[in-house]
């Protein structure tokens, strides 16, 4: 196991991945970086992942028992942490607007539902759904845009920097980028590294702050979870301040277990670099039972510092109108059923 | 039962915290009293004396229990010989049917079972339900489906006998599922049995008599003679029995070694262990940390074969005991019935003064002692898990079986030290090693000495594996063909 650095005394001293303090403390493990062989025996060196063990623990907190008080809880706290997402080629700016409305008001029967974290769409929706969110009064929805080539992520670095600039400048206040998983199979490990800086560079405003940057792994094309492991960390090192299992364009996307494995990856980054990173699972998520779980796990992984809209992300579509629907049976006693919750 | 002097609120963080999700006790109908289960019915004690069992996690007192004595051991022995013969030569596979028909009534009241266990015993319902219940039918399935491939059992014996009555002494720590290891293979193979409970938990195997019944299984097959350490040992001793086995203390088991001697009895013994968890540098850190918990927190520590000494590389101690503690913060101790506790009550008074006890010795002989922060209930038995450090293999608590959730951490240097410190024990029932490297693993696996050796995992239970120790663990082995042996005349 790699002694990488001394571990943070006060871990309430950790900063997040966003905050100007979290590049000096990223540089002092600028070493690890020097060189792609540096940086191979440093990926090389994590601790190793037990598949079978990994996936026996996912499985045993899914059998946590989440009822009343805590289940209301987690409900409404499910709600608060989704990306509602279109991301199909069919999309329309009518199609952005109602999930706008959508996220902004997600239960017309019971204002006090939680507005959703962000609306996830492609850059070119990013203006309409800018305006589209600030006329339904929820301007403090954020807007995530994928870019850099999203979902293959095969591309010139021009093209997905353009694609990341133009995002921003449309006003989305975070990027969801993907990796270059070709690179990162070959071994090419710098070059994935170098890739994130730069669409990180890209983030970039004119008045100082920038649009938050996501990174997806997919983790069904990384495959082994020890990669999955390798990149978590290889991207908190290139600066990510969210990391992200998938596109939801592949064949396996979230899983508990290999969003067990990014929460520990994001838990031990913090002890030992004093930067927090968030999690997004995406892809697969659709019903309130199962995102109950995903917050088990955060629960009793990452623990309190990740229960917030702020480091945990549901990048999902169809999941809202299920917890809506347990939030409902919750506050009634009745199932009302998918008439009683809007289509978009 | 109450629940709300139960339930605690620790767990993982403040903001997500869990709300009770008691299971029901009401799938259990309790009834104010039980006998003794013999020749088909039950029955009072001859002598007319019972005993009280008792909720370990309350207090509660659960039912009165017939107590067996000598008289009663007389009988059931006497109805297992009248059995044994009509039993015997049926044809394998219609043995196998009961089996089979056991196995299956068992599933269908597994949720009933779970509960009664964790009611009886104290263990966390979420560990009755997903492993002691599908542990029990799965032995039963496993060896249904060999009572009619008797042949094949032991190389060497295309024709195998049973042995005849088969008396049968378990422990408390798992009732029902050692119960399960002792008699499916016992009636497979086309013995009879005369089985004690241990005096703490002699509910569920009363309920397996019911079983028993609702199966139609012949009179006298199976008897069940609830009882103290006196009606075990007359069991053992009578002469009518052909073959003993144990499941218990390594001081009891030497007992009953010394009162077979010299008898025509075949005999098998699984006693005590102190099994090393062994974790090397190169080991898969978070799956470790998993494991070490299951090893010795896994049904508070009540397990023979519990990692209960921690060998660390002395290169990775510092990490891996800063994961184990957060870890071990996280560990959900309370109500039994509770879906989301993860460690239960302590099993008896008895039993907590001797954790008690042991741990005192720790700290009185240096070593440093932690808990997590952790609300315990007001009434029943329990005790915090327990974590020792600067633990050498002088210290009892590395010598003598604790048998509670108490964790003793000792480190090594290289590999031969490793192997040297876990053969250091008089024991040798089980070890584990963690290493990502397969080589190492192997190497180091085939230089314990102890009858099960888990790699990168622990505590894992399998019906076609056989299970057994080295030493003053015992001898014979249960589970998979190797536990038929035990029961056949070869």
């Amino acid at each position: 196991m790699p002694s990488i650095a001394p571990p943070t005394d006060d871990e309430s001293a950790a900063v997040p991945a966003y905050a100007p303090e979290a590049d000096a403390r990223r540089a002092t493990l600028d070493d690890v970086a020097a060189s792609d062989q540096a940086l191979r025996r440093f990926l090389h060196g994590l601790p190793g992942v037990d598949a079978v063990g990994l996936e026996a623990r996912a499985a045993a907190l899914g059998t946590r028992s989440i009822k009343t008080t805590a289940k209301a809880y987690a409900l409404d706290l499910a709600v608060s942490m989704i990306d509602l997402t279109t991301l199909e080629g069919a999309d329309t700016p009518g199609k952005v607007r109602a999930l706008c409305a959508k996220g902004v008001h997600p239960d017309p029967l019971d204002r006090s539902t939680p507005k959703v974290a962000a609306i996830c769409v492609y850059g070119d929706m990013v203006a309409t759904a800018k305006e589209a969110l600030a006329a339904a009064g929820g301007a403090d929805v954020h807007v995530a845009a994928v870019a850099t080539a999203f979902p293959s992520g095969r591309a010139a670095r021009g093209v997905k920097l353009a694609d990341t600039a133009e995002a921003v400048a449309a006003g989305a206040d975070e990027i969801d980028m993907v990796i270059d998983r070709g690179a990162f199979l070959a071994g090419r490990y710098l070059e994935v590294f170098e890739e994130i800086r730069a669409v990180k560079a890209a983030c970039a405003r004119p008045d100082g702050t920038a649009a938050h940057l996501k990174v997806i792994f997919e983790n069904g094309e990384l495959s082994t979870y020890d990669n999955i492991r390798r990149c978590s960390w290889l991207a908190m090192l290139a600066g990510a301040d969210f990391i992200k299992t998938s596109t939801g364009k592949v064949a396996v996307n979230a899983t508990p277990a290999n969003t067990l494995l990014m929460l520990e990856a994001v838990r031990d980054f913090r002890r030992d670099v004093g930067v927090q990173v968030g999690v997004k699972p995406a892809g697969g998520i659709r019903t309130a039972k199962d995102a109950v779980k995903y917050l088990v796990l955060v629960n009793e992984t990452a623990g309190d510092a990740w229960l917030s809209p702020d480091w945990f992300r549901f990048g999902a579509s169809s999941l809202l109108n299920d917890l809506l629907m347990q939030r409902q049976k919750l506050r009634t006693g009745r199932y009302s059923g998918p008439d009683y919750v809007t289509v978009d | 039962m109450s629940d709300s002097n139960q339930s605690t609120t620790q767990g993982a963080g403040r903001l997500f915290a869990y709300a009770p999700a008691p299971e029901s006790r009401a799938i259990v109908d309790l009834a104010p009293s039980y006998g003794l289960f013999v020749d088909g019915e039950f029955t009072e004690a001859a002598d007319g004396r019972v005993f009280t069992s008792v909720s370990p996690s309350s207090e509660e007192v659960l039912a009165e229990v017939a107590r067996a004595g000598e008289a009663d051991v007389d009988r059931a022995v006497a109805a297992a010989r009248r059995a044994f013969g009509p039993w015997s030569a049926l044809p394998g596979a219609e043995r196998g049917k009961y089996l089979f028909r056991i196995a299956r009534i068992l599933q269908e009241r597994s949720r009933e079972l779970a509960v009664l266990e964790s009611l009886d015993n104290g263990k966390p319902i979420r560990e009755t339900r997903d492993v002691d219940l599908p542990l029990v039918a799965a032995h039963f399935f496993y060896y249904a489906g060999w009572a009619d491939k008797l042949g094949y059992a032991v190389p060497g014996h295309p024709d195998p006998k049973p042995l005849g009555v088969a008396g049968q002494v378990i422990p408390w720590n798992f009732p029902l599922l050692m119960l399960a290891w002792k008699v499916a293979p016992a009636l497979a193979a086309g013995n009879t049995v005369v089985l004690k409970p241990a005096e703490t938990t002699p509910l569920s195997a009363l309920f397996f008599a019911d079983v028993c019944r609702q199966a139609g299984l012949p009179r006298g097959v199976v008897n069940i003679l609830p009882g103290y350490g006196d009606a075990g040992a007359a069991l053992v001793a009578h002469d009518g029995v052909d073959k003993v086995a144990f499941t218990g203390s390594t001081e009891v088991g030497k007992a009953i070694a010394r009162s077979v001697a010299g008898t025509r009895k075949k005999v098998t013994l699984e006693l005590g262990g102190k099994a090393a968890n062994i974790v090397f540098d190169d080991a898969p850190v978070d799956q470790a940390v998993e494991g070490i918990v299951n090893g010795i927190f896994f049904n508070q520590g009540h397990v023979c074969c519990a990692g209960s000494r921690l060998l660390v590389q002395e290169s990775v101690r510092d990490e891996l005991l800063d994961a184990l503690k957060r870890r071990m913060a996280t560990l959900r101790v309370g109500d039994p019935l509770d879906k989301n506790t993860d460690v239960g009550a302590i099993n008896s008074a008895e039993q907590l003064a001797r954790i008690t006890e042991l741990a005192q010795a720790g700290e009185a002989e240096g070593a440093e002692r932690w808990s997590p922060a952790c609300e315990l209930p007001s009434s029943g038995y329990w005790f915090a898990p327990t974590l020792f450090t600067g633990v050498t293999q002088a210290h009892r608590i590395a010598r003598e079986e604790i048998f509670g959730p108490v964790l003793s951490v000792l480190t090594f240097r290289t590999p031969e030290e490793a192997v040297a410190k876990a053969n250091n024990t008089p024991y040798g029932l089980s070890a584990g090693i963690w290493s990502e490297k397969g080589s190492r693993i192997l190497a180091v696996a085939g230089r314990l000495r102890a009858g099960v050796v888990w790699a990168n995992t622990f505590n894992k239970f399998d019906p076609t594996s056989p299970f057994g120790g080295y030493k003053e663990s015992g001898h014979g082995r249960e589970g998979g063909r190797h536990g038929l042996e035990a029961y056949l005349d070869v």
